[in-house]
């Protein structure tokens, strides 16, 4: 099971934070410092795992963006690597050729996908097709409720 | 809709100048650019404070209209790591809210802003209960994430008719998340298994993946929590093994596929599920053996992907009871992820086969050259798994050529992996050496190449070794001394000193050896090498006065030199210059050595020689070597104190002395290993004339004995040094002068004699007094007949200066009340000039009321001349 999983960019500033263990807020603080400082001491030939504490971390680099996992000591390393791998490829379906910028202005949507991809630290979808329906659905849902306020707003219906 | 919010936004701006309403907040947009134009964290901190400020102001207004928007806005406040704790409540509100985008913000600022430790969260428990009955799927959605997330024990309990209503859904969109819902409430109250028992088994039936995939990571919770429950799903092994078989064999599917595997997801899934259900388990292993064969076989694992799924069927087939067969497909599976371009794939296939080894060594070795290979790897975790892994492969028949490419990987190696490598390289010579000629050579290899990153344990043994070894010594020392000749010799002091040690002992084995000791293997020269006494001590006090030599080092020189003092002929007047300066070295060690031994050249000649004699040689097989090799003593710091080290060579000297060389167990042992843990422990060690008493620690309770031992006029302790410690040390090196003056000394007592020396408060300090008149045993037996227990206890003593004491610690610092059992201690008071025995007593401990300090004296010891002879 993902204990937390941590977006965060090359300079060390948080882009999204999801933390699946109930954790207190300075511990989260401390914490998630911590290993981003871990992180990006990595040199890019290391691999994607690393031991820390009584956790497992897997972490991925796409372009300015670390994509980091902290799963327990028993789970498949390469599947964590797959799951981050298919998050990226939502993010990257729903925005269209995500990039850094997109996600920092768009943080709730990309929480919105996670939260459709996985639920309580485990895969909970796995068709690329079914998470971006819900996830669009959603978006249809609020659209109509903007422009029905709108419009009641202005007296128009 | 961003263009709608633009032109309401607008419409809202004229009609705000209009009818000057109040300001509207700032777009959540605004505030990211805001922050993001901020140059300093000064100035990023003025526009979130002020933000915040704002949204505060209009939370207390209770403005619905914007409250979305300054929750969104405060979300993103809170990733940027200021406290955003203020918002807690309006997400509650947001979620009681009737709008789909309300609820949406409202959920999420849930999960981020609170958990089940913060006491608010329960006052979400109503608002989810009615959104889980909501006919809408994405509010009963919205609703199920935050359950899955945020739920307590108490949310569990309120809300378990719903999640299980909702597992029976027909939605295959809400049964997946009620199935992780009912994970998480399970895990908090396992209670509520039960409710969940049957609908479980239904999930599995289902054709949709997702609600397969979380159905699987439902029953493995289950199975994990309920050994019953584990037991009664067994029985679904053929079901699940048939599923398996479907998704594996079903034809491609864009869906579900990740370069060429179908769902890996899912069968990762189901794997993990059967190793836990085919664990212990022969029958259901039996049932799966097949499907796993076949996922091992046809799995592509060129990729990351299908290394995944390879991995977890590499994981099952070990952890289940499965075939031989496949076990050794299972290794080959790992020695071929060896060979991949993936550094990840390589990682854990290093990983996996370090956990197989030990079941499975043979299978492993065939991928032993691979491995080998990976110590070249240039990702650092991948060489210290491939470090790892070749010490746990090396056996009697590869350990000269495994040895070989872990010296190579030594001298390249990263400092971190020096210590444990240089420790697990003494342990595998150790257990596999063909030789102890080769097997000294290879340690001297290894302490040359990991410089200073060795842990004082791997010098204490490599010392114990040569020790041992009478035939190789002079063959080592030779070796050593060109060692020590190095002038980097700074940069490797481990091997210093094992090298002072060796020329302290057998330094005269230096002068003499000849050519005939030397193997035709060796790269050393054949004729002997021209060493003179000279360039030994020069070496020596080279490595004294080099100001980068660590303490330690400087103190096995101190003790090497003063030992060649008695194998050197010409020596002894330059030996006495190089202590002259040390003995008011700023180190206290040292300097009480300096002046101890300087003392010695005072005294008749068959002192220093009797008390520098050869250390007697230790057996190994004691606690001390079992310490040695558990755990992480590799990663010790190099760079430990050492004293204990050399009280514990003075108490075994003493010991040694009247039979040097004879093998025997002494407590040398646990000084050599500068082990606390040791020292401190009770384990009763036996010496060779029979008693037992513990471990050899001269040092504990003796520290404030300086004014006890005032009370000698006659200190000789030199005046100018006021802080050199007149403690044990001292008086155990002169102790058993006994020695020296023939074997009558050591004839044992039959029986002591046993009288009181203390007695107040309920406290009774008994003395049994044992040995000769020259040296006796005392053991100290505390009783506490008080109805209160005593702790902290000390017990402290002192003597007049024709007499030597040592204590060793107490068998414990608390004795129990009521006459329970004592506290033992031992004492050993040498008294070579037979002169009436006085202690002066000093007592320490607590009661729960008050702490007490005794004093005391003791002039009533029996005469051991008139009562025991």
């Amino acid at each position: 099971m993902i204990q937390f999983l941590l977006l965060f960019s090359r300079q060390g500033k948080l882009r999204l934070q999801k933390w699946y263990v109930a954790t207190e807020e300075k511990q989260k603080k401390k914490l998630s410092r911590e290993l981003i400082n871990v992180v990006l001491q990595r040199k890019p030939k290391m691999c994607s795992f690393l031991e820390w504490k009584d956790m497992k971390i897997v972490y991925k680099r796409y372009a300015s963006l670390y994509f980091c996992c902290a799963v327990e000591s028993t789970d498949n390393e390469l599947l964590i690597l797959e799951i981050i791998h298919r998050y990226v490829e939502l993010l990257d379906k729903y925005f269209g050729s995500v990039c850094e910028l997109d996600i920092i202005f768009n943080f709730e949507k990309a929480y919105f996908i996670l939260d459709e991809f996985i639920l309580g630290g485990e895969v909970q979808e796995t068709s690329k097709k079914n998470v971006l329906k819900a996830v669009s659905a959603q978006d249809v849902m609020q659209e109509d409720e903007a422009v029905t306020s709108a419009l009641e707003e202005f007296g128009l219906v | 809709m961003e263009t709608l919010q633009n032109i309401r936004t607008q419409i809202q701006d004229v009609m705000q100048n209009a009818i000057k309403l109040p300001m509207t907040p700032i777009r959540l947009r605004d505030l990211i650019r805001q922050v993001r134009a901020a140059r300093t964290a000064a100035d990023e901190r003025a526009v979130v404070n002020k933000e915040c400020a704002d949204i505060r102001a209009n939370f207390r207004e209770e403005d619905v209209t914007w409250r979305c928007r300054n929750v969104a806005k405060l979300l993103y406040i809170h990733m940027l790591g200021y406290p955003a704790h203020f918002g807690q409540l309006e997400c509650l509100k947001l979620v009681a809210s009737h709008r789909f985008t309300d609820k949406r913000i409202g959920y999420l600022g849930a999960m981020l802003l609170l958990d089940e430790q913060t006491e608010v969260h329960l006052l979400i428990t109503n608002c989810i209960k009615n959104d889980l009955n909501n006919t809408n799927q994405y509010i009963a959605g919205l609703a199920l994430c935050a359950l899955g997330e945020i739920c307590s024990a108490e949310m569990c309990r309120d809300l378990v008719g719903e999640i299980e209503k909702l597992l029976k859904s027909s939605n295959s969109y809400l049964r997946k998340k009620a199935a992780l819902c009912a994970v998480r409430m399970i895990q908090k109250v396992p209670s509520l298994m039960d409710q969940f028992m049957p609908v479980t088994r239904s999930l599995l039936a289902e054709k949709n993946h997702a609600v397969q995939i979380t159905g699987m990571v439902l029953m493995r919770q289950m199975c994990e929590m309920n050994t019953e429950t584990l037991g009664s799903f067994r029985k679904l092994v053929p079901n699940i093994v048939r599923t398996f078989r479907a998704l594996i064999m079903a034809g491609y599917n864009p869906d579900h596929d990740v370069s060429g595997i179908s769902d890996p997801f899912l069968q990762v899934k189901m794997l993990d599920l059967l190793t836990v259900l085919g664990r212990n388990d022969a029958e259901a292993s039996d049932m799966m053996n097949d499907i796993l064969a076949q996922v091992a076989t046809n799995t592509d694992g060129s990729k990351n992907v299908g290394g995944a799924v390879l991995y977890e069927t590499v994981l099952a087939i070990m952890d289940i009871k499965s075939e031989s067969g496949l076990r050794v497909l299972a290794v080959n599976i790992l020695g071929r992820f060896l060979m991949n371009q993936d550094r990840n794939i390589r990682y854990v296939a290093l990983n996996t086969l370090l956990k197989t080894v030990q079941i499975d060594n043979m299978a492993v070795q065939r991928h032993r050259s691979t491995v080998l290979e990976c110590l070249k790897d240039p990702d650092v975790s991948i060489r210290k798994r491939a470090m790892e892994l070749s010490f746990a492969l090396v056996n009697a028949t590869n350990v000269k050529a495994m040895a070989k490419e872990l010296l190579a990987f030594l001298e390249t190696a990263d400092n971190e992996f020096k210590a444990p490598c240089s420790s697990n390289l003494f342990i595998t010579c150790e257990r596999y050496a063909p030789n102890r000629r080769w097997q000294i050579d290879t340690m001297i290899k290894a302490l040359n190449l990991s410089g200073n990153y060795v842990s004082d344990h791997v010098v204490a043994n490599i010392i114990q070794l040569i020790g041992e070894y009478a035939e190789e010594q002079a063959y080592a020392v030779r070796e050593l001394f060109q060692c020590v000749q190095d002038p980097n010799f700074d940069t490797k002091q481990p091997l210093v000193q094992v090298a002072c040690w060796s020329l302290g002992e057998f330094g005269d084995l230096l002068l003499s050896a000849g050519p005939s000791s030397f193997g035709g293997e060796d790269h050393q020269q054949q004729q002997p090498m021209n060493i003179s006494e000279h360039s030994v001590v020069d070496a020596l006090e080279n490595i004294i006065k080099n100001k980068h030599s660590w303490v330690s080092t400087r103190e096995y020189a101190l003790n090497a030199v003063m030992k060649l003092s008695t194998r050197f002929t010409e020596m002894t007047s330059r030996i006495e210059q190089i202590l002259a300066p040390l003995t008011a070295n700023v180190s206290i060690e040292i300097q009480q050595r300096a002046v101890e031994y300087s003392s010695l050249f005072e005294r008749p000649q068959q002192f220093r020689y009797g008390i520098l004699e050869r250390m007697p040689i230790v057996k190994r097989g004691t606690a001390a070597d079992s310490t040695f090799m558990n755990g992480e003593e590799g990663l010790t710091v190099p760079h430990a104190d050492d004293t204990d080290d050399l009280l514990g060579y003075h108490g075994d000297k003493r010991d040694g002395t009247s039979k040097p060389r004879a093998p025997k167990h002494s407590d040398s042992l646990l000084g050599i290993l500068d082990d606390m843990s040791i020292l401190a422990s009770d384990t009763p060690v036996i010496h060779e004339n029979g008693h037992a008493h513990q471990g050899s620690s001269a040092g504990g309770g003796m520290t404030d004995l300086l004014d006890l031992l005032d009370m000698n006029p006659a200190s000789s302790v030199p005046k100018a040094r006021p802080a050199a410690p007149a403690n044990t040390s001292a008086t155990s090196a002169m102790a058993d002068f006994d020695f020296l003056n023939g074997n009558t000394s050591n004839t044992p007592v039959s029986a002591g004699t046993t009288f009181t020396a203390f007695e107040k408060n309920g406290l009774r300090i008994d003395f049994t007094v044992n040995g000769s008149p020259e040296s006796l045993d005392v053991t100290i037996n505390a009783w506490n007949f008080s109805p209160e227990e005593m702790s902290d206890f000390v017990f402290q003593a002192a003597v007049p200066k024709v007499l030597q004491l040592q204590l060793f610690p107490p068998s414990s610092s608390t004795i129990p009340a009521h006459g329970l059992s004592p506290v033992v201690q031992q004492m050993k008071i040498a008294n070579p000039s037979h002169t009436p025995v006085k202690l002066r007593l000093r007592i320490f401990y607590k009661t729960s009321l008050q702490t007490v300090q005794e004093q005391a004296e003791v002039s009533n010891f029996p005469s051991p001349t008139s009562k025991l002879f």
